[in-house]
């Protein structure tokens, strides 16, 4: 603490580029790379975990019209939860329950997985709320004459669901996916406060050890904190042009008739 | 709960100490960032090509994870790195950041026929702003406002992931003695923190828009 705490003396941004010019730090199972690669499949496995979830019962939700001030409500409220306070109840409370000493090839480390669990609800539960709000949300804002044509053309409700009413509502969704994927990404820095989950996360949270150490401390930590801002802006790009691909032109408004 | 009373008791110097810079690390940033999204926000909904610049560059500093910035400001404003100050600054940048679109989208969304009435009745347009414009935009910017503040409370206890001094210590305090207390304690203090926070906003949204509960009754 009080090497810390007197800690004037931090290696400046300028060992940053250092640090990323040294390619002792980029390759190897602590390397740079390494990290990206765990960040990125913790990210898609969570974000795909929760639009399994959320889809699905946003549109029904939204559907049925049921249920929309019970989950908008517990939604709202989770936000309040601060993720920090759940990851550590969990991990004291949840962990030591766990034994699971193996590990899930190069991504969970052995020993690693009692951890993981803790930190794998922790981002699930800020993953859902986005996609769910904004896909009961979306399909709710559908033009209701869209939907009583495809009654009247006799489409059942299913059907109405499916090639209708999700359509429609895609701009929001991926919009809510956009902004959980931010959230897991960002998060995942948060989540590597429980004991050996990797990503980049890991070299910010280590690095915290030992500032001044040049291959581990502040430059570390840095270096790794722009590459998850980097990482982030990157998806986002990403999404934004799978969202340009995937909207159907009539709804996004790029397709406009010449009349 | 017994526990719970015990050990703030037993603690209340150090937790008062923490509960104010709590608060003021989430109040100040949330203020300032107001402050600056109001005269910007305007901006960009006076002028048609400040809109999506402005939107793009304060999207992009949103995506910016709360830990880096916490990390980078110190290398930045050469303060030390558990100076509060970094958060306050980081937490300054996000309302802003969130803000801004708030404040802008509010204000365009004020129907046209309403301002052009207050020109038709001879107010000139800093008269319309600040009498037609501005309070018509306040439930759309307060909604903007309550998101930024729920945030920022969640925001803060990161922080001590790297140490700041700050209410979200009891979770790493908690988790390094493996003890439960200190971590509920922890989160009864931020979810009210919250909550009051969000009240607080709502009730200043009401107070300053007295003609939608006339018009409601």
């Amino acid at each position: 603490m009080t090497a810390r705490a007197s800690g004037t003396g931090l290696p400046g941004l300028n060992r940053v580029l250092i640090w990323f010019n040294d390619p002792r730090n980029w390759w190897g199972p602590n390397g740079l790379l390494a990290h990206i690669r765990e960040h990125v499949v913790y990210t898609a496995v969570i974000v795909t975990v929760g639009i399994v979830i959320a889809v699905p019962l946003g549109l029904w939700i939204g559907h049925t019209g049921r249920g929309i001030v019970l989950v908008g409500g517990i939604a709202n409220a989770l936000r309040a939860i601060p993720s920090l306070g759940l990851l550590v109840v969990l991990i004291v409370e949840l962990s030591p329950h766990i034994s699971v000493a193996g590990g899930a090839g190069g991504l969970l480390a052995r020993g690693s997985i009692p951890y993981a669990v803790p930190a794998l609800i922790v981002l699930l539960i800020l993953a859902i709320p986005p996609i769910l709000t904004n896909t009961y949300a979306g399909i709710q804002a559908v033009d209701p004459g869209a939907r009583d044509a495809a009654i009247g053309t006799g489409m059942t409700a299913t059907q109405t669901a499916l090639r209708v009413e999700l359509p429609g509502a895609l701009p929001l969704v991926i919009g809510g996916i956009r902004s959980a994927t931010l959230q897991v990404i960002a998060s995942l820095t948060v989540a590597a406060y429980a004991p050996l989950v990797g990503g980049l996360g890991r070299l910010i949270v280590d690095g915290d050890q030992n500032l001044t150490d040049p291959h581990f401390g502040y430059p570390a930590m840095v270096a790794a904190g722009i590459t998850v801002a980097v990482l982030a802006i990157t998806v986002d790009a990403v999404l934004n042009l799978v969202q340009r691909r995937v909207v159907s032109p009539g709804i996004s408004g790029r397709y406009r008739r010449h009349s | 709960m017994s526990d719970l009373w015990q050990y703030l008791q037993a603690n209340q110097a150090q937790i008062e100490n923490w509960a104010g810079t709590t608060v003021w690390l989430i109040v100040l940033p949330l203020l300032i960032g107001l402050a600056l999204a109001l005269p910007t926000g305007w901006l960009a909904a006076r002028y048609r090509w400040v809109y999506p610049p402005l939107i793009g560059i304060t999207g992009v500093l949103y995506t910016i994870p709360s830990l880096v910035m916490f990390l980078v400001l110190p290398g930045i404003l050469g303060t030390r790195i558990l100076d509060p100050i970094n958060v306050a600054v980081a937490l300054a940048v996000y309302s802003y950041a969130l803000l801004v679109r708030s404040v802008a989208d509010a204000l365009r969304s004020v129907p046209a026929e309403v301002l052009a009435a207050a020109s038709a009745m001879g107010q000139t347009s800093t008269q319309r702003l600040l009498g037609v414009q501005l309070p018509l935009a306040v439930p759309v910017i307060a909604a903007g406002v309550r998101v930024a503040a729920v945030s920022n409370v969640s925001l803060v206890s990161v922080a001590s992931v790297i140490g700041v001094p700050q209410l979200g210590q009891l979770f790493t305090l908690g988790n390094n003695t493996e003890s439960l207390t200190p971590i509920v304690l922890g989160l009864i203090f931020f979810i009210a923190l919250a909550l009051f926070l969000d009240a607080l906003v709502l009730a200043a949204a009401r107070a300053l828009t007295p003609w939608r509960r006339a018009v409601a009754s």
